[in-house]
């Protein structure tokens, strides 16, 4: 017993160091799992607020190029205005209605929540975004989030009451599936970790036609995007050696180097099908 | 002012200062300009070990904190803690030395050289670590090694630039006194 409390004691600085080093690396690896201790909760308040102070600085500097964006997002919006689009006349054609209207009644599945981007990074191996509304906005961990010009900018991972963290595209474990919108091939999508606004697109066929410019959008198979939603334009196509797949580069729509505001969007539907999903995993 | 309100206040500005400047700088992808951990290599000769390893590991943990994936920043910090007695061990120009002055600079290391050695290894340590545990998840060596090199030398700049900044008062004191 005592040999062990001298040991400790003619070792204690080295065991410290592998022990902080040890925690480093713990928090390192269970980050991805999610599992993140409640004191996160805390620290991203904390850094939330003086982020949030240093952007309200920030956005003067960026006024022109987001009214430049919002103004080519209205022009898209008021051409989907229905005072545009004349009726047809439909007089001269005559029909039963057998169907119950009920049945026919649209409803509402997404929703945009609109939010302003407080931090947000480019540069390191792993990118972050941190929104400045959170739970309180009704913001949950896995919904998605597109930028001013409905370009798909990330996921939600952490929400707090007043805040959200976003992982970017440019994350290496951001995998949303997208596909072609012209050959409607689908695909994972996954970042190198190197250049920003270049990703990559895997699992694409050989079989598939692509061109350089092709549009890139999210194929609806997951419960936080609606289907259509602009990813990017291919850049690039790779062959991948020993497989028969292509690799597609393509560059985002989404400009991460100057992105203000963004837009979290709620499916009244996720619970419900993340519900049924969890059943089915739970199976042996 | 106390030892205890200058570390105190270092720490806030050199993580203030990485986070809203540094961090906003976008030189190349191969370049992460860094320079928060000279608040490391300014703490004082006489601190134990132990809290040098503390202190690192509560610096590294900070920024982490700001970048949300904590761990990188703290095993990087909690390295060149460690280390860096032993680098002022070899480095002092006589023994007993460091009690003439409070903490590392071009004099009480005795001249620019030595402190460029002193720094450069720390800063090397420190991105090596920190860009091998990040390359470790994408798996490209020679993207990981010049991006060390890369940015070990922009930060030794940094740090020469911050010394010859700010010169840093020290009293010279003796053990008689």
């Amino acid at each position: 017993m005592r040999n062990i409390f001298l040991f400790i004691r003619r070792y204690f600085n080295f065991l410290l160091f592998l022990t902080l080093q040890g925690i480093s690396i713990f928090l390192i690896i269970s980050y991805s799992n999610h599992h993140y201790a409640a004191f996160s909760r805390v620290a991203n308040n904390v850094t939330g607020q003086i982020n949030s102070r240093y952007s309200s600085v920030q956005h003067y500097f960026y006024l022109k190029r987001t009214n430049d964006s919002l103004l080519k997002a209205n022009e898209l919006l008021y051409n989907k205005l229905k005072g545009n689009f004349a009726l047809p006349d439909t007089t001269t054609r005559s029909y039963v209605d057998s169907i119950r209207i009920d049945s026919i009644l649209q409803y509402r599945r997404y929703t945009y929540v609109g939010a302003r981007v407080v931090a947000n990074s480019v540069a390191a191996p792993n990118n972050f975004i941190v929104l400045d509304r959170g739970k309180k906005a009704g913001i949950k961990e896995g919904m998605g989030v597109v930028d001013p010009n409905n370009a798909v900018v990330g996921i939600i991972t952490e929400t707090t009451d007043d805040y959200s963290v976003v992982m970017s595209l440019l994350h290496k474990d951001s995998h949303i599936s997208g596909k072609l919108k012209k050959g409607e091939e689908t695909g994972t999508l996954s970042w190198d970790g190197k250049e920003p606004n270049l990703v990559s697109l895997t699992n694409i066929p050989k079989s598939a036609k692509i061109s350089v410019g092709d549009s890139v959008i999210t194929s609806g198979f997951s419960t936080t995007f609606p289907k259509g939603i602009m990813l990017g334009r291919v850049e690039g196509i790779y062959k991948e050696a020993s497989s028969n797949y292509y690799k597609v580069k393509f560059f985002t729509a989404a400009n991460f180097h100057n992105l203000p505001y963004a837009y979290v969007i709620q499916n009244a539907e996720q619970d419900a099908v993340n519900k049924i999903l969890e059943k089915i995993n739970k199976q042996p | 002012m106390s030892s205890l309100v200058k570390n105190i206040l270092r720490f806030i500005l050199f993580i203030l200062f990485q986070v809203y400047i540094l961090d906003k700088i976008r030189l190349h992808q191969m370049v992460t300009p860094y320079i928060y951990f000279m608040f490391i290599l300014w703490l004082p000769f006489k601190m134990k070990r132990g809290w040098l390893m503390l202190l690192g590991f509560l610096l590294g943990f900070t920024l982490d904190n700001f970048r949300h994936h904590p761990g990188f920043h703290s095993a990087a910090c909690v390295l060149i803690a460690y280390v860096r007695p032993f680098l002022i061990n070899l480095l002092i120009p006589q023994e007993g030395a460091e009690t003439n002055y409070e903490e590392p600079s071009f004099k009480s290391l005795g001249g620019i050289l030595p402190y460029l050695i002193y720094s450069g290894v720390l800063i090397l340590l420190h991105n090596s670590w920190l860009f091998f545990l990040e390359a470790w998840q994408f798996g490209n060596f020679w993207y990981f090694f010049v991006k060390t090199i890369l940015s070990t030398a922009v930060a030794l700049m940094l740090v020469l630039s911050t010394e010859l900044l700010f010169s840093r008062k020290q009293p010279f004191r003796t053990n008689t006194a």
